[in-house]
């Protein structure tokens, strides 16, 4: 039995080294694939979206329209919505006073903290959510370009990592579905390629508006893997490589999605 | 009572005009059966009653049940007949009372 079993662990080897490639040698969504999630829902929710008065993220986007400009030193008192038109477009971005990565979230909350001495808000809270949609929707139509060198590149090989990284009970990694079979059918859904550009986005499931961190979280969920929490260092650093991924594509915001 | 209401009507219209109007109102429309992450049941919390007035008339109304999706969105049509006020008021199940108002100019 002894003499068989080096011969046996060499016959399946080949196997199980395709299957074990490192995620630095798989490739990434080719640019001439790339497609917005809107491409992958009906005409009825495309339609929805493009109504801007139906389309429900437009009442996040007036709450933040008013926020911006109100409180004792608003953000209007520095911005003007005019000059921040194309800036969401450019997030996450490495901040080199922070010493950190910082996606659209955690830019409006440094601001708070450190220019209106306002306490930073909760993740998923309605006026970040709401702040956040009017700063995306000044950027609507922009296409989406993020640097990913210099102090941004460990954080998007970080990124990049946990996008080709099987997790969960299911052991899938983001790639398997969202660059292997992108177009087919999940059960009664067709799956898209996962691009960041609709976010923050009117979610029909949840019935609300959401952020994409909350996006990601009901992925890594559904694979029942342990979900991150919102705003962490390693779901900024998968936003920063998605949007590097969508590279070219516009912003979307306020979306609708399934 | 503070939520998002957006109104979607014409500032001016002539007489005899017929007008659509549209209102979307921010609101969780909670059924009551749901529960959280906790297992913990989610408190009904549904609006119960829309109407729009027009010079304190009223021209449309409606009830709303729990099978409502969040955020109602109403789409109605009336008639122009004179300048005036068109007030859209909502009412939630414990009499939390939403209105917005807006002006109407017939030519």
């Amino acid at each position: 039995m002894t003499r068989w079993l080096p011969t046996l662990l060499l016959t399946l080897a080949p196997a199980a080294v395709a299957d074990t490639r490192s995620f630095v040698d798989r490739p990434d969504l080719p640019a001439e694939a790339v497609q917005s999630g809107s491409a992958f829902l009906t005409a009825e929710t495309r339609a929805l979206q493009a109504d801007d008065f139906a389309n429900p993220g437009y009442l996040w986007v007036e709450r933040g329209r008013e926020l911006f400009g109100s409180g004792e030193k608003a953000c209007s008192s520095c911005h003007q919505a005019d000059t921040l038109a194309g800036a969401a477009a450019h997030y996450p971005q490495y901040d080199a006073a922070a010493g950190a990565l910082l996606n659209l979230e955690a830019r409006i909350n440094r601001c708070r903290q450190s220019h209106q001495a306002l306490p930073p808000l909760a993740y998923e809270a309605e006026e970040l959510l709401a702040l956040t949609a009017y700063v995306a929707t000044l950027s609507q139509g922009q296409a989406i370009t993020v640097a990913i060198g210099g102090a941004a590149a460990p954080y998007f090989q970080q990124g990049r990592a946990y996008y080709f990284q099987r997790r969960g009970q299911l052991n899938l990694a983001c790639n398997q579905c969202h660059d292997d079979h992108w177009g087919k059918q999940l059960r009664g859904d067709t799956i898209s390629q996962g691009q960041p550009n609709a976010w923050p986005a009117y979610r029909l499931e949840w019935q609300t508006f959401g952020s994409l961190h909350r996006r990601i979280r009901d992925c890594d969920a559904g694979v029942r893997a342990e979900p991150q929490a919102s705003g962490s260092e390693i779901y900024t650093s998968l936003e920063l490589y998605l949007a590097w991924r969508a590279r070219g594509l516009s912003l979307e915001s306020p979306g609708i999605r399934r | 009572m503070s939520t998002t209401i957006r109104i979607a009507a014409p500032k001016q219209a002539s007489r005899g005009e017929v007008l659509e109007l549209k209102a979307l109102i921010r609101h969780p429309m909670e059924t009551g059966y749901r529960r959280d992450l906790y297992g913990k049941q989610i408190p009904e919390n549904i609006l119960t009653r829309f109407e729009c007035l027009y010079n304190g008339e009223r021209v449309f109304a409606g009830e709303l049940f729990r099978a409502i999706a969040a955020d109602p969105f109403l789409t109605f049509y009336t008639v122009a007949l004179e300048s005036g006020t068109l007030e859209f008021r909502w009412v939630g199940q414990d009499g939390q009372r939403y209105s917005e108002s807006v002006e109407l100019e017939v030519l």
